[in-house]
Order: structure tokens, then C-alpha cells, then sequence
């Protein structure tokens, strides 16, 4: 049972983007479409659970005083093993995601994570952590992807696949897929989390 | 685009005002939205942000040129870039304390929180990969952080005025912050072709 609470605390209780506020740079960047939304969510996924497994695998061998250098050593292997395997297998989503692959390694979930749960847990219960968080952080991504591609673009695009087409009919609103949208969507999204969180 | 074409002050306006690293860049979002609260901290962050960009982008772009590019290990800038700038604020925030004790008190906390902060990370990259040279490198990181700079001081001024302005229940805190955000992104979009950058 307190498994299942760890995996859906990121989900929504704890949301990283929406609740704790952590991670926004990626979350507001990349997020003009589905497709790219989702893409970073994967990439950040892939990163937080494999340097959770690996943290807390070490957890006991790492001496305090130095834990952070390390840490972020764990992380950015990670990151350039997901940042060359993107742009071999995807080079269009890789284009489109630019600086900000790289730049997962300075994300204050993953580290955020990597001290505050993985350096005292379990190997078991920080894979489920950052399962949880990482499902949190790319569900959030998409959600504000398909809402501003939605409005913006009158399309909705996931896993490289149109899913939906507003047709020519649909007069986009280009402002939100441009950068005030990303802001102006969040805050809207934040608010009515509040609203719902309160009821 | 940025290339070394360019003279020196398109380089430092793109950098400040057409490509703003907060409000168009979408760099450093936690400490803009976590240390904005009042304007005499947001100034202190915004010298300290300075400071250590354009230290951090002249070493990564010198650890790039010397030891990178030549041995053929560009695969290991990320890790190189991240632990190189996380011991220079260190060394940094030692020297200061230490030489410069009045300047410490004032930007002292802000030192460890900038090891994390992606924006340094991100000139850094962006540096590389516009292939800029030296000179063009640190005027490029002059421009980026002038740019943090000016976001970070107008939205800390806009949010003490809206402490006391009537907001919706639901909007208060967050919500209201993030929307006060876009409608100055929306004002930096009027940089956006300025002498055709």
C-alpha cells in the first residue's frame, strides 16, 4: 500500500510542476506541442529513475561531505547517454528540444529527488518515487503541450501521430504557442488546481 | 542567431532585450520566480548572476577550446561544464568571503543557489554552440545575465505592487505571478526583428 502512495504522491498530490513548482524551465520551454512536451518528459523520466536506482544503490559507500559532486556526476551520465540517443533515433524531436537536453542535468527535480528521497531510501522505493515523480513531470508537460498546441496550432499531435485537427475552419490563437502562452497557460492551470485541491 | 559576424553591441542587445533570456529563453525560471519577492534581493541576485556567468562562460569556453575540442571528448562537456562551474562558485564564494567581506553579507546567500541555476549552464552551451569566440563570448555573457538582471528587478517591482492589489482567491500567489510573467514575456515580444536579429 504505501508503495502505490509513493508512485501517486507525483502524480498529484505532489505534482513537481503544478504543486512543488520545480522544473518550470523545461516545462515552459518545450511545451508549444504535445509531441515535444511529451519527448522531454520521457528524456527527464529516463534520467530521474536511473540516477535514483543508482543513488541509492551507493547510498551507503557516498561520504556525506561530498555527496552533491557526486550526485551530479551520476545525473549528467545519464543525461548525455539520453542526449546522444535522442539525436541518433530522433533527430527532429532533438532539433526541436535543442539546449534543453543537456540541460536536464541542472533540473531541480532530478537532483531534488536524487538528496531528498534517494540518498535515504531504499533502492525499491526510489525507483517508485521517481517512477511517480517522472510520470508527474511528463504528464504536466503534455497536458500544457496539448492545450497550447490546441489553441495555438488547432492540432494535436502524440507520438509523431495527428490525433486531432481543428481544420481551417479554426482560427489559432498563435499567442500561445509563442512564449507569454506558456506563462499565461500555467498560471491558469496552477489556479485551477487551487480551485480543485480546495473543494 | 548569434555568430561572430556580428558586431559586439547586436550581440549585447540580442543577448539582453530581442533573445531575453528569461522571458524568451524560458533559462533560470526557479530563481526568477523564487527570489523575486522584493527589489533589493532580486538586485543582489541579479550582480550575483553577473559575477559568476561571465566567470563560468570564460572557463567553459577555454576548457571547450583546450581540452575538448582538440582530444576529440566534446561527449563530455556536460559533465565537464556542471562540475567546472560548481567549483568555481565555491572558489568564488571563499575568495569573497574572505577578501571582500562587505560584498559577501550582501550577495553571500545567493552564491550556493547559482551552482543550479540553468540559465549559467545554458549561456555556457549556447556560447559553444554559436561557436563564438572569446571577446564575442563575454559580451555574449554580459548581455545574458544584464537581461536576467532587468527581468528579475521589473517583475520583483510589478510583485510588490501586486501584494497589495485585490487578486481572485485562486489566483493568489503562484497563478497571478505566472500571468504577470506572461504579459511582460508578451511586452519583450515587441523586441522580437529589432535590427533584424
Amino acid at each position: 500500500m504505501s508503495t502505490w502512495k509513493e508512485f501517486t504522491k507525483g502524480i498529484l498530490k505532489e505534482n513537481p510542476v503544478l504543486i512543488l513548482v520545480i522544473g518550470l524551465c523545461p516545462a515552459l520551454a518545450v511545451s508549444s506541442s504535445a509531441n515535444d512536451g511529451l519527448g522531454m518528459g520521457i528524456a527527464s523520466l529516463f534520467v530521474l529513475v536511473m540516477s535514483s536506482l543508482v543513488v541509492s544503490a551507493l547510498r551507503k559507500v557516498i561520504p556525506s561531505a561530498i555527496r552533491i559532486p557526486i550526485f551530479i556526476i551520476i545525473i549528467s551520465t545519464f543525461v548525455t547517454i539520453i542526449d546522444y540517443v535522442m539525436h541518433a533515433f530522433q533527430p527532429e524531436l532533438y532539433a526541436n528540444l535543442g539546449v534543453f537536453v543537456p540541460l536536464i542535468v541542472v533540473n531541480c527535480l532530478v537532483l531534488g529527488r536524487a538528496e531528498a528521497f534517494a540518498s535515504k531510501n531504499s533502492v525499491w522505493l526510489s525507483v517508485v518515487d521517481a517512477l511517480g515523480m517522472g510520470v508527474g513531470f511528463a504528464l504536466a508537460l503534455t497536458v500544457l503541450g496539448a492545450i497550447r498546441e490546441m489553441l495555438g496550432n488547432g492540432t494535436l499531435t502524440l507520438f509523431n501521430i495527428e490525433m486531432l485537427n481543428f481544420g481551417p475552419s479554426f482560427k489559432p490563437a498563435l499567442i500561445m504557442i509563442m512564449p507569454p502562452g506558456a506563462f499565461l497557460t500555467l498560471g491558469f492551470l496552477m489556479a485551477l488546481q487551487k480551485r480543485m485541491s480546495e473543494k | 542567431m548569434i555568430t561572430n559576424d556580428l558586431s559586439w553591441y547586436f550581440i549585447l542587445i540580442s543577448a539582453l532585450l530581442v533573445n531575453n533570456i528569461v522571458l524568451i529563453r524560458f533559462l533560470a525560471l526557479c530563481s526568477f520566480f523564487g527570489v523575486s519577492s522584493k527589489v533589493e534581493t532580486s538586485v543582489g541576485m541579479g550582480f550575483a548572476v553577473m559575477f559568476v556567468m561571465v566567470m563560468a562562460c570564460s572557463m567553459s569556453w577555454a576548457i571547450y577550446e583546450f581540452i575538448l575540442a582538440p582530444y576529440n571528448l566534446e561527449f563530455l562537456r556536460t559533465a565537464a561544464f556542471i562540475l567546472s562551474i560548481a567549483a568555481l562558485v565555491q572558489l568564488e564564494e571563499l575568495y569573497i568571503r574572505k577578501m571582500l567581506p562587505e560584498l559577501y553579507k550582501q550577495m553571500g546567500i545567493f552564491l550556493p543557489l547559482i551552482t543550479t541555476n540553468c540559465a549559467i549552464l545554458g549561456a555556457a552551451f549556447l556560447a559553444i554552440d554559436y561557436k563564438l569566440n572569446f571577446f564575442n563570448t563575454i559580451i555574449y555573457a554580459i548581455g545574458v545575465s544584464g537581461g536576467y538582471m532587468i527581468a528579475i528587478i521589473l517583475f520583483a517591482g510589478i510583485r510588490e505592487r501586486i501584494e497589495l492589489a485585490p487578486v481572485p482567491h485562486y489566483f493568489k500567489g503562484y497563478p497571478i505571478a505566472f500571468i504577470t510573467a506572461s504579459l511582460m514575456s508578451l511586452a519583450f515580444l515587441g523586441f522580437s526583428h529589432l535590427f533584424g536579429l
